[in-house]
């Protein structure tokens, strides 16, 4: 269960680079946790031993939404990379594209997987650190300069960020239809 | 008449508990639930604040893999792991697998290896079903007509819970395969190839299905290495349609049906392929027979040439100059003959028997050189046992190469088995990703043959000049 989300104002810290993969997010080596607390002390753990590193920067303390190249979130399938980054202070990450399994992982955590069009994505990509709003009513997210995109989202995403709602909870409520189906099928 | 099918829509159609609506996705039941160490914990930790059993503990199978160490340290009997972090989190896992009647595979049995090997081998793995594990290459098992795929912890506990997922329909993309490998030339070569031809998003939002003659004339463990690798092109799973190939290798498991039921079963199977006219919704197609040895020059598994190519201009592709870079590669430069430092022969792309066979075949009267660490980590105790049987365990040793227990090693650096930084290693695990084999650690995936072919010439080699 997580925080209601439905309107999100925030800078931007932007990581342009495509295809960053969730060792990247969160290296392997940290994975012999039992908890899922804590983990943003990990996140990006190799890159920012660098000191020029995009979140090292003065600029990015406190941005809650990272613009990233396309294809964020790919490799393993590691729900620790989302921990991390909501344990960070992150609740959206926009790209082009979003690997599968981070976005449906994204979406379980109340971080909220955007995926913009290119052009707009390259305007945001352009502004590192602008002041953003997303807004879930309306499936927007404002650019730099004046202007909004729209970005798809499932129908029940979007129900379960706006209201804190996990789906287990619904999973659980189909008990006699997942009987039903069991019976069926094993006879 | 109704529209023809794809094996995709067969399975997602026969695992619909409440079809989609408007508002909602798709519950989709699921036959195969495999779990493990790293991913689940936290799963557990919901079931216990929330007061909920596992639903189908008999649908359920653990192993420990990841976090495991290679070299077996003994107490007594007890094999002992060092990393008390590690220790904990295995520890954790016997004791959920106690608590909630989950038949559990660990360092101490003899059917413990890594999952996507020892899910094949004890039959579990069966063509028709759904099989999810908390782990991104469980794709591998869609090599038996199975809709496999890796999912998140957060999915481990809904499954563990309900034995259901809440999925969206991905879409369905056929990769049709035409010609035989050459000489020297494996399965693994052909997965690098397609990746390097597609993109490591090329299948994104897709459930690929393996196509084609280049594709039914592979064996079953050959065609693992193909389903593991789907998700390195962002493939929801990697199928292929089942067939006597399949059925051959499933007959006698311990886990697959018997008499009438075999029977009943291959059947059923039978049903499952893709129909003509079926439609995909993206359609590629590839020529096995023009392949070569593949090796990856880059950090992502897509930025892969033949190994007797060049390192390619980046061309303004800011990716790929942050792959060179981290490298230490130059445009133009050819990286047959490159040095290296260690060399990986394991991991759930390349563990199993045929893989060490293929491996021995190379090492076999040869030494490895003395400037290279050679592992060979066998996928699961039973291969290791069959490697033994068969010799090959001499082999690797004779030639200079540690031989390990089962288990992930190398291929996620989270056991003990990593890379210094800088060094270089042909490794024939699925994954190039900076820092995945140990931080500063530079990769270069290849296949058996070329991984063992590089460990003799202490450089990267081209295996043909070494196939026996």
């Amino acid at each position: 269960m997580s925080e209601k989300l439905r309107r999100l104002e925030s800078k931007t810290v932007v990581l342009p680079t495509e295809n960053i993969d969730t060792d990247q997010i969160y290296p392997g080596r940290f994975l012999t946790v039992t908890t899922q607390k804590g983990l943003g002390d990990m996140l990006f753990a190799d890159w920012r031993s660098k000191p020029e590193f995009a979140l090292n920067q003065e600029a990015a303390k406190g941005a809650r939404i990272l613009v990233a190249g396309r294809n964020f979130g790919c490799g393993s399938s590691r729900e620790h990379a989302v921990w991390a980054l909501s344990d960070y202070g992150f609740r959206a990450v926009v790209s082009t594209e979003l690997a599968d399994i981070f976005k449906r992982n994204a979406i379980k955590n109340g971080l909220l997987p955007i995926v913009l069009d290119p052009a707009s994505h390259a305007r945001l990509v352009a502004a590192p650190g602008a002041n953003v709003v997303i807004d879930l009513e309306t499936l927007s997210v404002s650019l730099p300069e004046g202007g909004e995109a729209r970005f798809p989202l499932e129908p029940f995403a979007r129900y379960c960020l706006m209201e804190g709602v996990d789906e287990l909870t619904f999973l659980l409520s189909h008990d006699a239809t997942i009987r039903e189906y069991e019976k069926r099928m094993e006879g | 008449m109704t529209e023809p099918r794809t094996l995709f829509e067969k399975l997602w159609d026969a695992h619909v508990v409440r079809a989609a609506t408007p508002d909602t996705p798709a519950v989709i039941y699921i036959d195969l639930h495999l779990i493990h160490e790293v991913t689940t914990p936290q799963a557990f930790s919901v079931l216990r604040e929330r007061g909920l059993k596992v639903r189908r503990p008999d649908r359920t199978f653990a192993t420990t893999d990841h976090a495991t160490p290679t070299e077996f340290e003994r107490v007594g009997e007890k094999i002992v792991i060092r990393d008390p972090q590690a220790r904990t989190q295995v520890e954790t896992l016997e004791k959920n697998c106690h608590d909630f009647g989950i038949t559990l595979y660990g360092l101490d049995h003899e059917r413990q290896g890594i999952v996507h090997v020892i899910g094949p081998e004890l039959g579990l793995t069966q063509p028709g079903q759904t099989i999810v594990c908390g782990d991104s290459h469980t794709s591998t098992h869609g090599a038996f007509g199975a809709l496999a795929f890796g999912i998140g912890t957060s999915e481990v506990a809904h499954v563990l819970a309900s034995q259901c997922l809440l999925l969206e329909k991905p879409r369905s993309m056929s990769i049709h395969v035409e010609g035989r490998l050459g000489k020297g030339v494996t399965a693994k070569d052909l997965i690098l190839g397609v990746i390097a031809k597609i993109g490591v998003g090329g299948a994104s939002g897709h459930a690929i299905e393996y196509r084609g003659s280049g594709v039914r004339a592979l064996t079953m463990e050959e065609r693992m290495t193909l389903g593991n690798m789907a998700i390195e092109a962002g493939g929801r799973t990697g199928m292929v349609a089942p067939d006597e190939v399949t059925f051959e290798y499933l007959q006698g498991r311990p886990f697959a049906p018997q008499g009438k039921a075999w029977d009943a079963a291959v059947t059923r199977w039978r049903t499952l392929a893709s129909e003509e006219g079926a439609r995909f919704d993206r359609e590629v197609s590839f020529d096995a027979g023009s392949l070569e040895p593949m090796v990856t020059y880059g950090t992502s598994p897509g930025m892969g040439m033949p190994v007797r190519g060049v390192v390619p201009d980046p061309s303004g592709n800011a990716s790929i100059e942050k792959a060179l870079r981290y490298m230490d590669l130059k445009p133009g430069e050819p990286l047959l003959g490159r040095a290296i430092q260690v060399v990986f022969i394991g991991s759930c792309t390349n563990s199993r028997i045929s893989d060490l066979r293929l491996a021995a075949s190379v090492m076999r009267g040869r030494k490895v050189s003395p400037t290279v660490r050679t592992l060979v980590v066998p996928g699961s105790q039973q291969v290791k046992k069959q490697a033994e049987a068969e010799g090959l365990d001499r082999i690797f040793k004779e030639a200079g190469a540690d031989w390990r227990e089962a288990g992930c090693s190398m291929c996620i650096a989270m056991n003990g088995d990593t890379l210094l930084p800088g060094q270089y290693s042909v490794s024939t695990s699925n994954r190039n990703f900076e820092g995945r084999q140990g931080s500063g650690g530079r990769t270069f995936l290849a296949s058996p043959l070329t991984a063992a072919a590089s460990a003799v010439a202490g450089r990267i080699a081209d295996a043909r000049e070494y196939v026996r």
